[in-house]
């Protein structure tokens, strides 16, 4: 008998690529972010086969939590064909063995970099955002060590001196994508940079959100129905950005978040940012049976929980 | 008991780059009941302004007892702690020097008013006050709201007399208060000095010329 | 200490806002503050006089709460505080008690203000921090405290590096009584500027301290600001008092060799 035949064959990788240790690791960094909602938890963040800020606190992320019957969905600011979001969707299903789509509605994880679905997400899905930059009080508060101190003591009072000097200068809140919002009354928190539009979506949703930083070695949670408030005056309110009158060329979606593609002539025409639910809209309008889940905004542009945003009156100052 | 009864009162200055003392006045016995007036007198640098500060406590008279009897009880104008010392200058003391301590940018109508605020009176209620006090000492109308560092020894001296004399007092120390006055706004002083002491304030002057307060002269304490 | 002993407050029945005893403080082997006890009244304002390097500064930066002595007692006489060593508060306690109320003006603006926030904002800030969280509220609370230390409202929302010194310190103070403080510390507050603009802060400081009412400690080495301002000084050399008394006493009629020396040096 030969040593080789002894020994068990070779396996070039664990299931989903981390070890176990790294799986358990993560995991358990994920239940204390949940138990402390909005709470930056430190972790290890392992070496992957893609650079650091390209993705890999999600993917850390995405490959702990998948089994084989998962079903992921991956997006990178709306799209599921862009190349970092079709790379890094082959690594999970090679890894894991999952299935892959680009419908918010069949997938279990969804792992998103600046971007959260159009249509809702429910009970016992996943989203999972990548986090360039997981410290909100950073702009306000350089060091890291003072930065923490000021969460401890619930300490935001700089971020509301931002936006009167906002307001003041302005005459409104300039902050656009990464809005910070205060998770369950308690931390400040950075959203990864969503626009504005998708930062309501957040608050009371059915779903998980975790968020994960590769690079900064941070993750954080949002479980599901806990208050999310974005930063506001009580007499000036948090805007979203306006998509009034805005209709996307390919889906005839409207108050839907839209890019912008400039034209030859100078003009402006309009897709939603959303490919996966795009798409799904096309196929209903060429009589496909397609099942579209119900948005955060309707075509009214209305959002989903009555009273959460607010119309503002002009000139405050 | 009198309002005040001063008991073998002594002022040394330790000048200490000199290694010297020197003496002021020593072991001075005197007191007086309200509404009466001490003429204080004696030749020139014989310590009758230092005497009257070592009661108003601006000096720390080194030996002695002058017990006051204040409104709040009695108390030793020698010992007596600095905020009781200033609790009675507030409320009972005053002291009226030949020198106005004027502060840039403050008008000379503000400057007599203060004293009446910080007694915590309203401030307009307090400046109209202060007019009636300076048009009783005749200061030209036209230099109320100019600064007083720019006026003459006279205009400086009449502001000084209203912020000393505005404030209700029981016991009032007067350094030469009629030095650089004209005579009619001496005679202004004088008739209010004679007001002040039938209401029951008690009153020890320094005067350059004994003769303008001769009528009201109840005592007289000779320095040599 | 020169001073003769005096009795203790017997007339006065109120008792000191701020008490202090047994401050000290060293830098390394340097003794920066070494026993110092001091009161201040409700209304009352203390000077702190002499040479740099004396602890003057030391001294305002303990009552601040910003930097913890080696040993004293710090008591302010304030609802929810009294009988507190204050130097036992835990951060979170201290913040408090310091944004409602200690008022702070530093020598050098840089201490007291973000340079690149507007003047308004910087007084806003304070109520910010208090938990106001309305902006009409701040705004207008703002213009009050910054009209109330007469800083020229056409510019409450210049930078502070756009500023003059003189308009810099009047920031600071609106800053300072925005929340109408129990206690004002200045820090040399006037040093550094002309003469003139000097005068105008000084009179500033002494109507705010007339009307506020509040128990003030002005640190400087300007015998002409402090007899402006103080109603009782404190003469501190190597760290110790070496004489306190009422101002013009202690000007007039100086008993330590320091103090005489001090005040003939006066131009």
């Amino acid at each position: 008998m030969t040593l080789a035949e002894l020994a068990r064959p070779a396996q070039d990788y664990s299931y989903a690529f981390l070890d176990e240790f790294a799986k358990r690791e993560v995991r358990r960094r994920i239940l204390k972010a949940i138990a402390i909602p909005g709470h930056q938890v430190p972790y290890a963040s392992r070496e992957l086969p893609i650079a650091r800020g390209w993705g890999t606190g999600g993917l850390q992320v995405t490959l702990s939590i998948a089994g084989p019957h998962d079903i992921v969905k991956v997006i990178d600011q709306g799209a599921d064909d862009s190349v970092n979001a079709v790379n890094l969707r082959r690594f999970i299903a090679r890894m894991t063995g999952v299935a892959t789509t680009s419908d918010a509605q069949l997938a279990t994880i969804i792992q998103s970099r600046h971007r959260i679905t159009e249509e809702r997400l429910r009970e016992g899905q996943v989203l999972v955002l990548q986090v360039p930059d997981p410290e909100p009080l950073r702009a306000v508060e350089p060091n890291i060590s003072l930065a923490r101190e000021m969460h401890a003591d619930a300490d935001y009072a700089l971020m509301w001196l931002g936006l009167y000097e906002q307001v003041v200068r302005f005459g409104t809140f300039m902050t656009g994508a990464s809005y910070p919002v205060v998770v369950h009354q308690r931390y400040l928190m950075s959203p990864s940079p969503i626009p504005r539009w998708d930062t309501p979506m957040l608050h009371q949703a059915a779903h998980l959100t975790l968020l994960s930083a590769g690079r900064e070695k941070r993750l954080y949670a949002v479980p599901p129905y806990t208050d999310v408030r974005p930063i506001e005056f009580e007499d000036v309110f948090f805007q979203v950005e306006n998509q009034q009158g805005r209709i996307c060329e390919q889906s005839g979606a409207v108050n839907k978040f839209m890019n912008e593609i400039p034209q030859p002539d100078g003009s402006m025409c309009y897709q939603a940012s959303d490919t996966g639910y795009v798409e799904k809209l096309v196929r209903r309008a060429r009589g496909e049976p397609v099942a579209i889940g119900a948005t955060y905004y309707d075509d009214d542009g209305t959002f989903y929980h009555p009273g959460y945003l607010k119309e503002q009156e002009p000139d405050h100052r | 008991m009198p309002l005040l009864e001063v008991h073998n009162y002594t002022k040394r200055f330790h000048v200490h780059h000199l290694e010297r003392e020197i003496l002021a006045f020593e072991g001075l016995e005197f007191w007086l009941n309200p509404g009466e007036f001490m003429l204080v007198r004696g030749p020139n640098g014989v310590g009758k302004s230092t005497l009257l500060r070592c009661l108003y406590r601006t000096c720390i008279p080194t030996g002695g007892q002058a017990l006051y009897d204040s409104l709040h009880g009695p108390g030793d104008l020698a010992r007596a702690a600095d905020v009781d010392i200033a609790l009675l200058r507030r409320s009972e003391i005053g002291h009226v020097t030949q020198f106005l301590h004027p502060r840039p940018r403050v008008s000379a109508l503000d400057l007599a008013a203060e004293p009446l605020a910080l007694a915590g009176r309203m401030w307009e209620d307090a400046r109209s006050e202060a007019a009636e006090w300076l048009e009783a000492f005749r200061l030209k109308r036209d230099i109320w709201h100019a600064y007083p560092a720019t006026f003459s020894g006279g205009e400086q001296q009449k502001v000084n007399l209203v912020r000393a004399l505005i404030r209700p007092q029981r016991l009032l120390l007067l350094d030469e208060p009629t030095a650089s006055l004209d005579v009619t706004t001496r005679a202004a002083l004088i008739e209010r000095l004679r007001e002040l002491k039938a209401r029951g304030v008690a009153l020890i002057g320094v005067f350059h010329h004994d003769s303008d307060v001769v009528g009201l002269v109840d005592r007289e304490l000779r320095l040599a | 200490m020169t001073s003769l002993a005096f009795d203790l407050p017997r007339l006065l029945t109120t008792a000191p806002l701020l008490r202090a005893r047994r401050l000290t403080k060293h830098y390394g082997a340097i003794p920066a503050v070494a026993g110092v006890d001091l009161d201040v009244y409700p209304g009352e304002v203390l000077g702190i006089v002499g040479e740099s390097g004396s602890g003057k500064s030391t001294i305002l930066r303990l009552l601040n709460l910003e930097e913890a002595p080696d040993t004293g007692d710090y008591t302010l006489t304030i609802d929810g505080y009294r009988g507190r060593n204050l130097f036992t508060l835990d951060r979170y306690d201290r913040r408090a008690l310091r944004v409602r109320h200690i008022g702070i003006v530093y020598q050098n603006p840089l201490h007291g203000l973000r340079m690149h926030i507007t003047s308004s904002g910087n007084v806003a800030e304070r109520l910010i921090m208090a938990g106001e969280r309305r902006f009409a509220t701040l705004r207008n609370a703002a213009r009050d405290a910054l009209d109330a230390s007469e800083f020229p409202l056409a510019r409450m929302d210049d930078i502070p590096r756009r500023l003059s010194g003189g308009m810099q310190q009047r920031v600071q103070l609106a800053k300072a009584i925005a929340l109408q403080p129990m206690v004002l510390l200045l820090d040399e507050p006037t040093t550094g500027l002309d003469v003139s603009v000097q005068a105008l802060v000084l009179d500033t400081l002494k109507r705010i301290q007339r009307e506020l009412h509040v128990a003030t400690i002005i640190v400087s080495h300007d015998l002409g600001v402090i007899r402006t301002l103080a109603d009782r000084v404190l003469v501190m050399r190597h760290g110790r008092v070496v004489e306190h008394g009422l101002t013009d006493q202690v000007l007039d009629d100086p008993q330590d060799a320091y103090t005489q020396q001090l005040v003939a040096a006066k131009l």
